[in-house]
C-alpha cells in the first residue's frame, strides 16, 4: 500500500480528505504510483502530468523521504520507505502565484 | 413565476446567483471550485439544469465540470484536449513559428438541441466538441486546417478561441472568433471554415484590411435574426447584415470604441449593449465613469446608461464573456467587472443595481431564464 499526499486542490477534486492509498503491482516507481493514482481517481488525469506525454506539470514537484524526485526518470524505483508505506509520496504544488 | 439564474465565473471560483422574476432579491451560492480560475459556465438550452464549467489552474491545468441539478452538485468530466493530427505551428509574438499548445478552455457552448453535445473554444485556438456530456473531447480540425492558421498570432491574453455562436435557423452554420486571428464561419457543422473579416480594419497589423489577423473581442447574435451579427473588435464596434460576409463600422458617437463585451436585447434585435473602455493600454472606463452604452438602432446612435453605476473613480474592466441578458419582459441585462461586482438591470439598462460587490475578478457572466 503506497501512501500519497496530494495538494489541497487535488484532494478536493478527488473528493478525498487526507492521504490517498493506492496499490501498485510490481516495482514501485514514480510512473507506477501515478498510474495507480490516476486509475483510482480518474479526475486527476491531466492535473499532475500531461495526458499524452506524461510529463510532470511545471508547477508541481514530487517529494519523498526529504528528497526531490521531480527530475528522476519515471521508472526509477521509489525509496523502500515509500514502497512499504512507512513514508508517503508527496505531490507538492509550487509556492507561487496567488 | 419565472426565475433567473446567473452563472458567474471568476478568477477564484464560480458563483451562482438566483432570483425570482422580479430580480430584486438574490441568493448567492459559491464559491464553487474555490481557488480555481473559472473562465466560463453555461447551461444547456434544452436542459437548463445541465451546466458545464471550465475550471483551470496554472498548477493543475484544465478540468471540465458538469452539473445536472442547476449547479448544486458537480462532477468532473473528461479533460483530455488533444489536438487532432500533426500539431502544426502558428506565429509567436516575435513572428517565429510556435507549436500549438493547449492552455485552457475559454468558452463552452452547449448545443441548441442536445444536452450531451457541447463545444469548447480553447487556447491555443481550436474548437473541440463533446457528444457524451463532456466525458470525451475531439477537435474539429478543419478550423486549424485553414490555410491561414500558420499565420495566426496570439493577442495579449493568449491565442484564444473565445466566441462560439450557433445559428438556430441553419443547423450546421456556426461562427467562432479568435484573438487575434478574427472571425470564421462554417456552414457544415465545423468541417470547413472560411474567414469572415471583410470590412474590418485594424491599424495594428501590416495590412489593415487583411483577411485574417484581426483582434476580434466578441460577436453577438439575436436568435431571431442570425444573419445579423454585432462585433466588438479591439477597436471599433462593427455590424454585419449578411452573416459575416461583410462588416461595417457602427461605433458612431461612442466615447471610445475599444471594449470587450457586446450583447443584444432579448426582444429587440436592433438594441445592443457595449461597455466602452478607454484604450488598449488603459483597460478601464473613460473618465472613471462606468457606463454601459445602448443603441436602439443597431449601432451608430448610442446613449449612456449610468443610473446605479459608479460615475467617479471607477477603474474596473468588463471582460469579453462577462455580459449577458435574460429573456424576461422587460429584458434583464447583466455584467461583471474585474473589481468583483455583478450589476443587473431589470429594465433593459435604464437602472442598475449590484447583485454582489466583492467577488474575485469576474471573467464570465451567463444568464438562464427558468420557468
Amino acid at each position: 500500500m503506497i501512501r500519497v499526499v496530494l495538494p489541497a486542490h487535488l484532494r478536493t477534486l478527488a473528493r478525498v480528505g487526507g492521504e490517498v492509498k493506492v496499490d501498485v503491482e510490481g516495482p514501485v516507481t514514480l510512473r507506477a504510483v501515478l498510474d495507480a493514482l490516476e486509475a483510482g481517481y480518474p479526475m486527476l488525469r491531466g492535473t499532475i502530468r500531461d495526458h499524452v506525454t506524461h510529463q510532470r506539470r511545471p508547477f508541481l514537484r514530487f517529494f519523498a523521504c526529504e528528497h526531490d524526485l521531480s527530475h528522476e526518470p519515471p521508472d526509477t524505483p521509489l525509496p523502500d520507505a515509500v514502497a512499504t508505506g512507512a513514508e508517503p509520496f508527496l505531490v507538492v504544488g509550487a509556492m507561487a502565484g496567488g | 413565476m419565472s426565475r433567473v439564474r446567473v452563472l458567474v465565473g471568476t478568477r477564484k471560483g464560480a458563483f451562482v446567483l438566483t432570483s425570482d422574476g422580479k430580480r430584486e432579491r438574490w441568493e448567492v451560492s459559491g464559491p464553487h471550485f474555490g481557488g480555481w480560475e473559472i473562465y466560463h459556465l453555461k447551461g444547456s438550452p434544452v436542459d437548463p439544469d445541465r451546466l458545464y464549467a471550465s475550471q483551470s489552474s496554472g498548477w493543475f491545468g484544465q478540468v471540465i465540470q458538469r452539473s445536472s441539478d442547476g449547479g448544486k452538485t458537480w462532477a468532473a468530466m473528461g479533460n483530455k484536449f488533444a489536438y487532432d493530427g500533426p500539431t502544426g505551428t502558428h506565429q509567436w509574438y516575435d513572428g517565429t513559428p510556435h507549436p500549438w499548445e493547449f492552455a485552457r478552455v475559454w468558452h463552452l457552448e452547449p448545443s441548441l438541441t442536445d444536452p450531451d453535445t457541447v463545444y469548447a473554444g480553447v487556447e491555443d485556438a481550436a474548437l473541440f466538441r463533446s457528444t457524451d456530456g463532456g466525458q470525451t473531447w475531439r477537435e474539429l480540425p478543419g478550423l486549424r486546417g485553414h490555410g491561414s492558421a500558420s499565420s495566426w498570432q496570439p493577442g495579449a491574453g493568449g491565442m484564444c478561441l473565445h466566441t462560439i455562436l450557433l445559428d438556430p435557423s441553419r443547423p450546421g452554420r456556426m461562427f467562432i472568433a479568435i484573438s487575434a486571428a478574427g472571425a470564421f464561419r462554417s456552414d457544415d457543422a465545423g468541417k470547413t471554415w472560411r474567414p469572415a473579416n471583410r470590412g474590418l480594419r485594424s491599424e495594428g497589423i501590416p495590412d489593415p484590411a487583411a483577411e485574417v489577423g484581426h483582434c476580434v473581442h466578441r460577436i453577438a447574435m439575436h436568435r431571431s435574426r442570425p444573419g445579423v451579427l454585432f462585433m466588438q473588435k479591439h477597436w471599433d464596434v462593427m455590424r454585419s447584415d449578411d452573416a459575416g460576409e461583410s462588416w461595417r463600422e457602427v461605433s458612431g458617437n461612442l466615447p471610445t470604441d475599444f471594449g470587450f463585451p457586446i450583447d443584444v436585447h432579448a426582444h429587440e434585435p436592433e438594441t445592443i449593449y457595449v461597455v466602452p473602455i478607454k484604450s488598449d493600454s488603459e483597460h478601464y472606463p473613460p473618465d472613471g465613469k462606468l457606463r454601459v452604452y445602448r443603441s436602439r438602432t443597431g449601432g451608430n446612435e448610442w446613449e449612456a446608461l449610468t443610473k446605479g453605476l459608479p460615475q467617479s473613480h471607477c477603474y474596473v474592466n468588463v471582460l469579453r464573456d462577462a455580459m449577458s441578458v435574460d429573456t424576461l419582459d422587460p429584458c434583464g441585462v447583466y455584467f461583471g467587472t474585474t473589481g468583483g461586482q455583478v450589476y443587473a438591470s431589470a429594465d433593459a439598462g435604464d437602472n442598475w443595481t449590484p447583485i454582489v460587490r466583492d467577488l474575485p475578478a469576474v471573467v464570465s457572466v451567463e444568464v438562464q431564464t427558468l420557468p
